[in-house]
């Protein structure tokens, strides 16, 4: 998604490599050129946005400034390209262009001696051409997503400043997410950005004890992103964004296997996303989904991920939960025995009302419904469950499969009422209807 | 698969942030007070390590007195300012490297358990 008059660029969806690109540029004429400039950038963009955002926070401190600094390189990209070629090193010039604009301003805000200096040491960095070392470009961009998801940031800010900050997504189309307004959304950004400088937040990766208490809190960030993006009125392009930041996660700390597991999560998940709808719009339920259209190469990565995980862990678990469904050659095949086992270790780690509710449906279909509705109402014990719509739908598919159809269809439109979602709505109904 | 932790650059020196620590009371305490943490033992290390400035506990909010000023004149009143469940009875102040480190203190004290603590940074204002 590119926006050239807006100097702003997504980087997203295109996998383009440079030197295909560069092939490009010179063939065309101009309005070729400057559409493959164009692609060229929003292809650099992809990897090298986040690393030079979290380059420049390290060097200033200042998110706003560093953000700045990088779109107007981005800017000056899709102006420069076009004419002189794309250059060898796309993201190296990114980067350098980057560096200097920040030197220019911090130069002319005539700012403390310290931080002068360390521009000027990144000034001579840059004059020299070298390649900035991998290892400590990958460590910014750990420290740039640990702060973002930081526990003292309120969830929703979390997101949104990782959305803007290291997927570079647009305030207009976070603010659409969430349901604000731009201008709302950019307060609620320089708010928590605000924060992060008042409240001492560092710009750093924990250790020890301290990254295993934080892990959890990145995961759980990346996966309401998925969340939002998988969603039936969520933003498709933010499930995309989460597998990215989840891959990069992953290649940043290849030994915390709830990260690798959350990725895998995401593959199968998101494997399916060509038949969750059908013609007009509407949610198809797992079962009648044509399995012919889901994403084999992504369900092959999820099954390799897997594969290397050792047993325990939520996520884990979890993955291995969408593994069945997703290797199962039609719905009458799923091991559902299998999943109401995961279910069982699952609810053991996440003892939430929610997890219980989904064992009640796993353990239904794996050994009917009688046991489904008994664990129902375990789950259902002490009213945790009520004003969940999908608790009602869960108890209307039992009672169908138990035969008792005119329960199961005034239950469905009890959900279908109470389910905020137009789809998920639409798709409640459509089983009230055909029970 | 490498096993050694990221490799990680500290912050710069010079840059701590002051903190006043807010002890406080929670009507929901952690449940099991044999394993809470000893408060000498967390006011020597503090004190040490040079990150606790000062502190003191507070007598109870029954000795607390209003002091406001509306059109020049003087309004005393007996009580805290605000009736609340939670109440504080201490402070600390401390100066951290951030508020990471802020937080690994807070949670060695042991009003973190039997009560709450609030981490309230210092202004900050642009030279």
């Amino acid at each position: 998604m590119t926006d050239p008059a807006a100097g702003i660029v997504v980087p997203q969806a295109s996998d383009q490599d440079g030197a295909a690109v560069q092939r490009q540029a010179g063939n065309g004429g101009p309005a070729a050129g400057r559409a493959a400039a164009a692609q060229a950038v929003a292809a650099t963009a992809v990897e090298a946005y986040p690393r030079i955002v979290a380059a420049l926070i390290r060097i200033t401190g200042d998110w706003t400034l560093a953000e700045d600094c990088t779109q107007e390189a981005l800017a000056r990209a899709l102006a420069r390209w076009p004419v002189d070629g794309v250059p060898a090193n796309p993201a190296g010039w990114l980067m350098a262009v980057a560096r200097n604009r920040l030197l220019d301003v911090l130069r002319r805000a005539s700012v403390e001696r310290r931080k002068l200096r360390d521009v000027a040491v990144l000034a001579l960095t840059a004059a020299t051409e070298e390649p900035v070392p991998d290892e400590e470009v990958v460590d910014d961009r750990l420290r740039l997503i640990f702060t973002c998801c930081h526990p003292a940031l309120s969830p929703q800010a979390r997101v949104a400043l990782t959305l803007r900050t290291i997927c570079a997504v647009p305030t207009a189309d976070i603010a659409r997410a969430f349901l604000v307004s731009e201008s709302t959304m950019t307060r609620r950004l320089t708010r928590a950005k605000t924060r992060i400088a008042e409240a001492g937040i560092p710009y750093r990766v924990p250790r020890g004890h301290a990254l295993t208490e934080r892990l959890p809190g990145v995961l759980g960030v990346l996966y309401l992103l998925f969340t939002q993006g998988y969603d039936a009125d969520g933003e498709p392009a933010f499930a995309e964004e989460a597998i990215r930041l989840a891959r990069l996660l992953v290649r940043l700390m290849p030994e915390q296997p709830e990260a690798t597991a959350l990725l895998a999560l995401f593959l199968l998940q998101h494997s399916r996303r060509a038949a969750r709808r059908d013609a007009d719009g509407d949610l198809v339920p797992l079962d009648r989904q044509d399995r012919s259209s889901w994403d084999r190469a992504a369900i092959a990565e999820g099954v390799r991920l897997i594969a290397r995980l050792p047993e325990h862990g939520p996520y884990a678990w979890q993955a291995r939960i969408a593994l069945c469904h997703a290797t199962a050659a039609s719905a009458e095949q799923t091991d559902w025995r299998r999943i109401a086992d995961c279910y069982d270790h699952l609810l053991l780690l996440q003892p939430t009302p929610v997890v219980a509710l989904n064992r009640a449906v796993a353990h239904g279909c794996a050994y009917g419904p009688e046991v489904g509705l008994s664990l129902l109402a375990e789950a259902r014990s002490g009213g945790r469950l009520d004003g969940y719509p999908l608790a009602l739908a869960v108890e209307a598919d039992l009672l169908e499969r138990q035969g008792d159809r005119d329960r199961a269809a005034v239950l469905f439109r009890a959900a279908a009422d109470r389910v905020p979602g137009e789809a998920e709505r639409r798709a409640l109904l459509n089983r009230a209807r055909s029970g | 698969m490498s096993v050694e932790p990221p490799v990680l650059t500290s912050q710069p020196k010079g840059t701590d942030v002051k903190y006043m620590m807010l002890v406080c009371t929670d009507t929901e305490p952690d449940p099991e007070p044999s394993n809470h943490p000893d408060v000498e033992v967390w006011v020597a290390e503090n004190d040490a390590a040079g990150r606790r400035l000062q502190g003191a506990q507070l007598a109870p909010a029954s000795a607390a007195t209003t002091v406001r000023v509306r059109n020049g004149q003087l309004l005393v009143s007996d009580g805290p300012f605000a009736e609340v469940k939670e109440m504080i009875v201490g402070f600390d102040l401390l100066e951290c490297a951030d508020l990471d480190e802020a937080i690994e203190v807070a949670r060695a004290h042991p009003m973190a358990w039997a009560g709450r603590i609030e981490l309230r940074p210092f202004a900050e204002f642009e030279q």
